[in-house]
Parts: C-alpha cells; sequence; structure tokens
C-alpha cells in the first residue's frame, strides 16, 4: 500500500530537488521582505507596527499545520506499522519547532506597541506556549529513547495529545475573550483583511513553507543516511 | 526616505527586531541542520572507503548507497 514511500525511492528524489527548493525559497523570500517591509501600506491604528504580522502569522500558521501533519503521520505510522512515517514526521519537527518560537518572540515584540506589554496569559498565547512543549516533547523524545519501537509509540501518543490543543489554538480567539484579536484571514467567511496586505501575508507564507520543505527534505535525508551508516556496519 | 525606512515611526525596533529574530532563526536552523547533514555524509563516504571488494559490490547494488556518495561528489 505504502510502496511509493519506501525511503530508498524517496530518497532519489529528496537528494535532488533541495538545491532548488533552497533557490526558490530564496526568490520568494525577498519578493515577500520587499513587499512586507516596503510596499505595503501601514495600517490607520496600528501604523508601521502592523508589518510584524507579516512574519508572525505565517510562522503560527506553519507551525500549526506542522503539528497537525506530524500528529496525522504518527496516527498513520501507528495503525499502520510504517516506520517511514515515523521519520517523516521527526524530520518535520525541527522547522515546526522553529516556527513555534518565531511566532511567540515575534507575537511578543508586537504585543508591547500594541497592547503595551510583552506577554499575556490569555487563551491563543498560552494555548500557543503548550504547542511549543508538546514539540519539544517530542523531540527531546526521539534523542532520549533509543529503542525503535519505542520511541515511535511514546512519540506517537506526544504527537496525538498535542494535536488536542491545535484546535484549541485555531479557535481560542472565538471561544474565549482574549487579547489576541480574532483571525483576519478565513477560508470559510469573509476576509477582513485589505488585499493590499493579504498579497505580502501570502507570499511570505509561501516563503515560510518552502523553508520548512527545505528543512524537512535535509533532515530527512540526513535520519537516511544515519540508517544506511549503520547498515554498512552490518554489511 | 531612509528614515522613515529605518524609524518607522517609532516602531522601526519592534519591526526590525521581529524580522532580524526570524532571520537569525532561520538561518541557525539551516546552518544546524545543514552541518548534521555533512557529518552524516562524510561518515557514510569514510565507512564506504573502509569495506573490501566484496562489500562494496554489495553497497553499490543499491541505488540509495550510489545516491549518497553522488551527492557527496556534487
Amino acid at each position: 500500500m505504502f510502496k511509493m514511500f519506501e525511503p530508498n525511492k524517496i530518497f532519489l528524489v529528496t537528494s535532488k530537488i533541495t538545491k532548488y527548493v533552497l533557490f526558490l525559497f530564496i526568490i520568494v523570500l525577498s519578493i515577500g521582505l520587499v513587499e512586507a517591509l516596503f510596499l505595503s501600506p501601514e495600517d490607520y491604528i496600528q501604523s508601521h507596527s502592523v508589518r510584524i504580522m507579516y512574519v508572525h502569522v505565517p510562522s503560527a500558521w506553519t507551525s500549526l499545520g506542522i503539528f497537525s501533519l506530524i500528529a496525522s503521520l504518527s496516527v498513520i505510522s501507528f495503525i499502520f506499522k510504517n516506520k517511514n512515517f515515523s521519520i517523516i514526521a521527526k524530520s518535520l519537527a525541527p522547522s515546526g519547532f522553529v516556527f513555534n518560537i518565531v511566532a511567540l518572540v515575534t507575537g511578543s515584540i508586537w504585543g508591547k506597541p500594541t497592547w503595551g506589554t510583552w506577554w499575556a496569559w490569555d487563551a491563543r498565547i498560552t494555548s500557543m506556549l503548550i504547542l511549543l512543549l508538546f514539540y519539544a516533547m517530542y523531540i527531546l523524545a526521539w534523542r532520549i529513547f533509543d529503542e525503535k519501537e519505542k520511541v515511535i509509540k511514546i512519540t506517537s501518543i506526544i504527537a496525538i495529545l498535542g494535536a488536542i490543543n491545535v484546535p484549541l489554538v485555531k479557535f481560542s480567539v472565538d471561544w474565549w475573550s482574549t487579547l489576541h484579536q480574532v483571525s483576519s484571514v478565513n477560508i470559510l467567511s469573509e476576509n477582513t483583511i485589505h488585499p493590499s496586505m493579504l498579497l505580502p501575508l501570502l507570499i511570505m507564507t509561501a516563503a515560510f513553507s518552502l523553508f520548512s520543505l527545505l528543512i524537512f527534505l535535509m533532515k530527512y535525508n540526513t535520519e537516511l543516511i544515519k540508517i544506511k551508516n549503520k547498515g554498512l556496519d552490518r554489511l | 526616505m531612509i528614515n522613515e525606512i529605518i524609524f518607522m515611526k517609532g516602531y522601526g525596533l519592534y519591526v526590525w527586531a521581529a524580522f532580524s529574530f526570524t532571520l537569525i532563526s532561520f538561518a541557525t536552523l539551516y546552518t544546524l541542520i545543514k552541518i548534521n547533514l555533512v557529518k552524516e555524509q562524510n561518515k557514510f563516504t569514510t565507512k564506504f572507503g573502509l569495506l573490501d571488494k566484496e562489500k562494496v559490490k554489495v553497497a553499490q547494488t543499491q541505488s540509495m548507497n550510489r545516491a549518497i556518495l553522488a551527492s557527496r561528489i556534487s
């Protein structure tokens, strides 16, 4: 069923496309930065501080998306006993972790001029911090436990438990009264963001997605070579 | 014009700090992952070089082994 996900076949592709992804990432990021820092208009209330949105929001989106993917892959790996899915999930974690940190730090920097405080224990910010803890536990579990079956089981449990927190992050601003504003970009309902601000936001989201793909490819290749190194010892 | 870009009506410090932190985080993560990848590739090349002729023949039948060695050269 999962023959197309065989590591040998995947490596032949992933080892070749990394440099093209890096090249594309640099181009998209450059366009995104010019749009975000110089071409997009300032906000009539928040003035230039609104530009922080172009790094804060894509980081949060990417971080949430990656964790959802890790949880889904962990479930598949757990049900079908496919180790390659757990290696894919493991390789996704570093970029998700860093994006989560970036979302929290840039949010904190944005909070100071907007709310007058660096930090508030409101539902959105606290749930993002909890997500960061799940990322940390997930990465640490891979480092701490050596036994393969055990580590796959433990990391899957962490990912599945952490996935419960993902909708809490997303809907926290709707379910509770928070300092954090409600979503301006919606798939199912109308957007409340002007197209001149939506464009750089989408370009930066594309750049951040490419960066997470780049890091994933490099990390995945590293993991496969590690396995091959052990294989050479057994020859 | 340049002053407006740098100071951004008093918000420059916050905006530049947020963007700088993001880009530094990216560069750090990329460097760490790259170092690990190169380390594993070097380890593989060294181990492969230490194999005897028969084992090299067996190892070279696998396309992934050939791809790892090729990626070190390019």
